[in-house]
């Protein structure tokens, strides 16, 4: 042995327990191999984050949402009827809060504008330390939220959002999303406008301008045209525009005879509203008679239209009037709580917060990876979709769609829709590697 | 004894206002965190939206021209900033260097035009350039701000600066000032930093030849014209720097989060900036930034009380006292918290037309004059 090797067992144990000390001394909780934002550790409460538009074009929507996720809240901790946890399978929801701590919740707006949104988001991450954050209504908000999600280590749990960027090529391992999007509407809807409309039309399309009117106008162009439509025009309108003649009274002399309305909301009202003011419906172009589609609606939006909507297709993620188990249950505690039944926008935000709740009761911890492996490829049932998949790839759940019509003679002022045909599951999915994007690391 | 305290307490210099201001700014998250309003993102809006208000009060405080439109310096700063993520470096001093540039040049530009009328002409005239560059940022200018959804960092951005030197790592990489993250308490401090040197250049031109010739154009600048001197080059320098201004506060704003919508631009962004400088105090140092405090305060904790949090403050009452104040209060937070500030601003423009610095000014020198007397009364009796 040479004189250099010359340490002792204590200067040896010296110093390795230096070295072992010292990135503990300046990282904080750095011996827990499992910390991460916002970890309720001791606490007996555990706090979500509901961020949803209380202003704006969306509002109407995210009023519901709320009323949606209060109802979540009370069931998670074990209080009214426990709604959709009588009937979701499999479940290790025990009604005692999640993990056994009482959740409670903290509320903000996000006005329907990125910066507002994530502001909010924002706020409820740093001062209200929530867990997971959920709501939505606008996808350039999901999407920037998300984004702020993944930054933050803090899931996501996205409500309504049905852009397909979401989850496609904007998603993020830290976003969620259960509602369907604009690719499957055009899958689902496809079929009947062929039975309904035929194979030869001209499609004018009226197109919200921001992230979610754009795929969708790329999706129902797609299905269209598949059908052997051609697409006269492709118009751009602003969000929250209130007066959309201006960009109706070009399609009257256009030639096409099918107007896509890709518009959501108060907007979607207004411009429908007016497209039957202008006599549209009324016409006849190429020996046809003028029709106007709404790839997506929501009975909310239904009851603003009024009878415009009479006789109009579009699709829906889910509807009141299902009669499966889930959604009896969910519309009898909806029901008994508020008066009235719920939205769609209420149905999936209600899901996504049982979901988040199930998949940490599983993973045994908050810590999001372990949450985030819960949640990636879980199939469940019972909770008003039919079978229905997280799919691990781009965290988009997969279940079945429906096409919906606006009812001639409404026996109520919530019974407005009719269930033309219920889109199975199969009919509607897609490659994940279509949309690009990278969903990113587990650990941020 | 007092008189000389109260001497100095008048005279303070330069290095003593801006020590005193310094020490405010930088303890905020301490003396802030009672009314709850001490978290990261918070801390960072104030700050951010001081400087916006600090550079447009060089504006509108010294000259008096009503600008509608600053908004736009704000998003062009933001875009900036965001574009300089993206192209070269998450660095985030070229960005804010390319931010203030770029506004700087087209507020040269507004400027240039708008400037050659005063009064309400120039506000209509600045209003419609912001409302022509929030409509260009949703038709024409897609390729450059993404529409509606807003400008983001990619994943594959080129990043020319940062992938030269190192590989990209997995995920979204974040902002940084040599290394320093620009997310929470770190973020918080660069800003108020920033927010301290921008304060002391405004001091500087507030007690410069410079800024006494601005307030001379304010209080009338037909006579300023007969004296044989030309006050549009003055005019269009100080849109030019409080544009300038504006657009490092929005080359912050992508700092701390890095993201640019046009919203940022629109009117009512515009139209909060004259809330917040009016509210505080125009052409006074200090106004500015207490509108900053009041209305993000308002919008970020008021807006977010509901119901529940309201039982809960009333909790200790009988409960028929709590259901009818619950239901008298309830209207003015949450989302009635903009009718909270419409009623603040219109008391205050009745009663305190100089903004709340005037009521401070008031509360002052009641207490002076009133201590004056007294010292001086004991003099005498001495």
């Amino acid at each position: 042995m040479s004189d250099k090797q010359n340490i002792t067992r204590r200067q040896l144990i010296q110093a390795g327990s230096a070295v072992a000390a010292t990135p503990m001394f300046f990282t904080k909780n750095a011996w827990a191999a499992e910390s991460f934002a916002n970890d309720p550790g001791d606490s007996a409460t555990v706090t979500l984050g509901f961020n949803v538009p209380q202003t704006g074009a969306y509002a109407d929507e995210g009023a519901d949402e709320l009323r949606a996720f209060k109802l979540a809240v009370k069931h998670l901790n074990g209080e009214g009827d426990g709604g959709l946890m009588n009937t979701m399978k499999p479940m290790s929801l025990t009604g005692n809060g999640i993990l056994g701590k009482k959740v409670t919740y903290v509320t903000g707006d996000t006005q329907t504008k990125s910066d507002a949104a994530r502001a909010s988001a924002k706020r409820m991450i740093e001062k209200d330390g929530v867990i997971m954050f959920s709501g939505g209504s606008s996808s350039g908000v999901a999407i920037a939220v998300q984004g702020l999600a993944q930054e933050l280590g803090v899931l996501f749990m996205a409500g309504l959002t049905h852009s397909n960027d979401t989850t496609g090529k904007d998603k993020r391992r830290y976003g969620f999303r259960h509602f369907f999007n604009a690719k499957m509407s055009g899958s689902a809807l496809g079929p009947v406008l062929k039975e309904e409309m035929g194979t030869e039309r001209k499609a004018y399309h009226l197109t919200a301008d921001y992230t979610w009117g754009w795929t969708q106008e790329q999706s129902i162009q797609e299905t269209t045209e598949g059908l052997g439509w051609t697409t006269t025009a492709k118009v751009r309108t602003p969000v929250g525009a209130g007066d959309f003649s201006q960009f109706i009274t070009p399609v009257l002399n256009s030639g096409a005879d099918t107007l896509i309305l890709n518009h959501y909301g108060k907007d979607m009202i207004n411009s429908l509203t007016q497209a039957v003011q202008f006599g549209l419906r009324d016409k006849q172009v190429n020996g046809k008679n003028f029709e106007i589609i709404v790839p997506l609606y929501s009975r909310l939006m239904a009851q603003g239209a009024g009878k415009n909507l009479e006789g109009i297709l579009g699709t829906a993620n889910w509807d009141w009037q299902l009669k499966d188990e889930g959604s009896i249950a969910f519309v009898k505690s909806f029901g008994s709580e508020y008066g009235f039944p719920p939205s769609m926008a209420a149905q999936t935000c209600y899901v996504q917060t049982l979901l988040y709740a199930n998949a940490c009761e599983n993973a045994g911890t908050f810590y999001p990876p372990k949450v985030i492996k819960q949640l990636e490829g879980f199939k469940f049932d019972g909770m008003g979709n039919g079978p229905t998949e997280y799919r691990a790839e781009d965290h988009q759940c997969f279940k079945d769609v429906l096409v919906v019509r606006g009812k001639k003679n409404p026996q109520s002022s919530y019974d407005l829709l009719d269930i033309v045909k219920e889109v199975p599951r199969a009919d509607v999915e897609y490659d994940a590697s279509i949309f690009g994007g990278e969903l990113g690391p587990y650990i941020v | 004894m007092m008189k000389r305290l109260m001497n100095i307490f008048k005279k303070q210099s330069d290095l003593t206002t801006i020590l005193l201001f310094a020490a405010g700014v930088l303890t905020m998250p301490i003396w802030l965190d009672p009314i709850g309003a001490n978290y990261p993102d918070l801390l960072q809006k104030f700050v951010i939206f001081g400087i916006f208000a600090v550079g447009y009060n060089i504006l509108f405080g010294l000259t008096g021209y009503l600008s509608f439109g600053h908004a736009v310096f704000l998003g062009v700063g933001s875009y900036t900033a965001v574009w300089s993520f993206k192209l070269f470096t998450m660095n985030v001093l070229p960005a804010m260097l390319f931010a203030t540039l770029i506004s700087g040049l087209i507020a040269a530009a507004i400027g240039f035009v708008s400037m050659r009328r005063s009064g309400i002409y120039f506000s209509i005239l600045t209003l419609a350039f912001a409302q022509m560059f929030y409509n260009l940022a949703y038709s024409v200018l897609i390729p450059i701000t993404n529409g509606e959804t807003g400008l983001q960092l990619r994943m594959h951005d080129i990043r020319i600066i940062d992938n030269y030197f190192s590989d990209p790592v997995p995920g979204l990489p974040s902002t940084e000032f040599f290394g320093m993250s620009m997310n929470g308490y770190s973020g918080f401090y660069f800003c108020a930093v920033v927010l301290i040197l921008a304060f002391y250049v405004a001091m500087k031109i507030f007690r410069s030849p410079f800024g006494l010739k601005l307030k001379a154009i304010k209080s009338n600048q037909h006579r300023m014209r007969y004296i044989g001197s030309d006050t549009r080059p003055y005019l269009i320098t100080a849109f030019i720097i409080s544009g300038m201004f504006a657009g490092l506060a929005g080359a912050l704003l992508a700092v701390t989060d890095p993201l640019a919508g046009a919203e940022r631009m629109q009117w009512t962004a515009s139209g909060e900036v004259i809330l917040m400088t009016i509210l505080g105090g125009v052409g006074t140092l200090f106004g500015p930034l207490i509108g900053v405090g009041v209305i993000k305060y308002l919008e970020n904790i008021f807006s977010a009380i509901n119901d529940a949090v309201l039982h809960n403050f009333f909790s200790f009452m009988p409960l028929w006292a709590e259901n009818l104040l619950v239901a008298i209060t309830a209207p003015f937070v949450g989302e009635g918290w903009h009718l909270t500030l419409g009623i603040l601003f219109m008391v205050i423009i009745i009663f305190l037309p100089g903004g709340l610095m005037e009521g401070f000014q008031k509360i002052k020198t009641r207490y002076l004059t009133k201590s004056m007397k007294d010292s001086e009364s004991t003099t005498k009796q001495e």
